[in-house]
């Protein structure tokens, strides 16, 4: 099956920044593909070159096996962005807007869609409302729905949720996810890694304009075994022999990383040999953003 | 709707929503313009025999005033588009740089008409009627409104502040137009100037759309038309090549 996305050695250059060194991903139709990465990593300057807002040094990008570049027409024609920035025409009311931009994909009667697009994103009570007066929220919506007037099949994210309340944030993944159940393919950057991975299938992510490392969301979280508890005693000082690994918190709790189970046990059996009584324990499992935070120290 | 069509509608309704600043204001202007200039030099000047001075000076407020006009539309709609960054909605549909080109360069041209007219209308309260000859009428003013709508295109790319944009209009536009022969015969200029004013093709656009009004010109309005559509092939090219390119909106 072609690709929803594929881009093959990447390269582009700002004045003094290599924003893409050499960048290959590969998305098939239908994933939920999370693209992570620090600030200045590449990751917008990758969008772009697919949605044909930039143009790339060196290598190709194709949307459904479209050269984003020789068939510009159609590539465009498969992808929906919706931009990070928070745009919008102060002229137009919302359903203005969203009429204006089917026609810019040649679409003249696609009010029935408009109508939907709107009801599922809960801009129906706006829709006579001029962009200008819309919250930030809501002005947030009208850019996902602007993306999907023409029902593309691709749909890229770049950084949905930045400065969006708990309920729009809730309610956009719900329709992202649906849409991801429909058949469309899905790319999203963003900084909330716990968003990412609850989302995404497969992620990868980007340093200096490289991409250091592309799994599934599953097998990356397995990359880490660094567990971590917090505990509580009843004493000042941990035992001598764990004085180096038991960090103590302001609280006056005490953490340790371990990564073996084994650790944890002979900590909790010298604590009961020193008749030191342990009050409160957690647990805290690995998560996506220890994954980030050591692959992007360690490259 | 094909995209070319909805980015020309949505130009038009751009301008039109916000139409007293854009096609109000400019035909107040050039009554006050018209009010000012024959009251002062109608009983001393007859810069053609058997044509009175406002009515010499009409075409060329008509003229001058479609050349802003058409100049701002698509410099102005750029340039709020870049600065607030919504001409994305632009670049990511597949428009090509053709459509692009004439979507802006017909709403520029329409505006420019519409406030053209508009000026005409109200100066028939000063001036008597004259029948123009339509044909050249409508070549001058179809031309003017074009080669501005397309300098209004690159300055509208080119700029990348509102303070560049000024100085392109004030610096450029409106000194090329004042000083092209609106208010008054270049036979009137020292011979230097004469022909600086002949370097300038927007003097062959006023002087030739006043031939249409008035039967009398300062130069061949033939030659007129063929300085005119040379220009618009021109800068046409140019902005085509610009946009092609993507130059200063995808990078």
């Amino acid at each position: 099956m072609t690709p929803a996305i594929r881009v093959s050695e990447l390269r582009k250059r700002f004045r003094t920044t290599q924003a893409l060194d050499g960048v290959s991903i590969d998305i098939q139709q239908g994933e939920f593909f999370g693209l992570l990465g620090p600030n200045g990593a590449g990751k917008t300057t990758l969008i772009s070159i697919l949605a044909g807002l930039t143009r790339a040094d060196a290598g190709h990008a194709e949307i459904m096996g479209h050269d984003v570049v020789r068939d510009y027409r159609q590539s465009r024609r498969a992808l929906g962005v919706v931009p990070q920035e928070l745009v919008y025409d102060p002229f137009f009311n919302v359903r203005e807007t969203l009429r204006i931009q089917s026609g810019y994909f040649g679409l003249k009667h696609n009010d029935g869609w408009i109508d939907e697009i709107m009801h599922h994103l809960d801009l129906a009570q706006h829709a006579d409302k001029n962009t200008q007066s819309l919250s930030g929220g809501m002005k947030r919506r009208l850019l996902v729905a602007q993306a999907l007037v023409h029902k593309p099949p691709v749909i890229v994210l770049d950084e949905p949720t930045a400065g969006v309340d708990v309920d729009l944030r809730r309610s956009l993944w719900a329709f992202i996810s649906r849409l991801n159940r429909e058949g469309h393919t899905i790319l999203l950057t963003t900084h909330y890694l716990e968003e990412a991975e609850a989302l995404c299938g497969r992620i990868a992510m980007l340093k200096s304009g490289r991409v250091v490392a592309c799994d599934t969301t599953r097998n990356l979280l397995q990359l880490t075994n660094e567990h971590c508890a917090q505990l509580r005693i009843d004493a000042a000082a941990a035992p001598a022999a764990w004085q180096g690994r038991l960090q103590a918190g302001a609280d006056g709790s005490w953490r340790i990383n371990f990564s073996e189970y084994a650790e944890l046990e002979s900590l909790l059996a010298d604590l009961r040999v020193a008749g030191i009584r342990v009050i409160e324990m957690q647990l805290q499992e690995p998560d996506l953003e220890d994954v980030f935070t050591d692959i992007m120290k360690r490259t | 709707m094909s995209g070319l069509s909805a980015l020309f509608y949505k130009e038009m309704l751009r301008f039109w929503k916000v139409m007293v600043q854009t096609v109000v204001a400019p035909v107040v202007t050039a009554l006050l313009y018209l009010l000012i200039f024959s009251h002062v030099l109608e009983a001393h000047i007859e810069v053609y025999p058997g044509v009175s001075y406002t009515s010499f000076l009409v075409p060329g407020l008509v003229m001058m005033s479609m050349l802003q006009n058409a100049f701002s539309n698509s410099s102005s709609s750029l340039i709020q588009s870049k600065m607030q960054g919504n001409i994305v909605f632009v670049l990511l549909p597949p428009l090509s740089y053709l459509e692009f080109f004439l979507a802006y360069l017909g709403a520029a041209v329409i505006r420019g008409l519409v406030v053209g007219l508009g000026v005409w209308l109200v100066t028939l309260w000063f001036a008597p009627w004259q029948a123009p000859h339509l044909g050249w009428l409508l070549a001058y003013a179809l031309l003017a409104c074009a080669i501005m709508g397309a300098i209004g295109i690159v300055a509208g790319i080119w700029a990348e502040k509102y303070d560049q944009l000024a100085a392109f209009q004030n610096f450029l536009i409106l000194p090329l137009t004042f000083l092209s022969g609106v208010f008054y015969s270049i036979h009137s200029l020292p011979a230097f100037w004469q022909g600086v004013s002949h370097a300038n093709p927007v003097f062959y656009l006023i002087d030739g759309f006043r031939y249409a009004f008035v039967g009398h010109s300062d130069s061949d309005p033939w030659l007129g038309l063929l300085v005119a559509s040379a220009c618009f092939v021109a800068i046409s090219a140019i902005t085509l090549v610009l946009l092609k390119r993507g130059y200063k909106l995808r990078h």
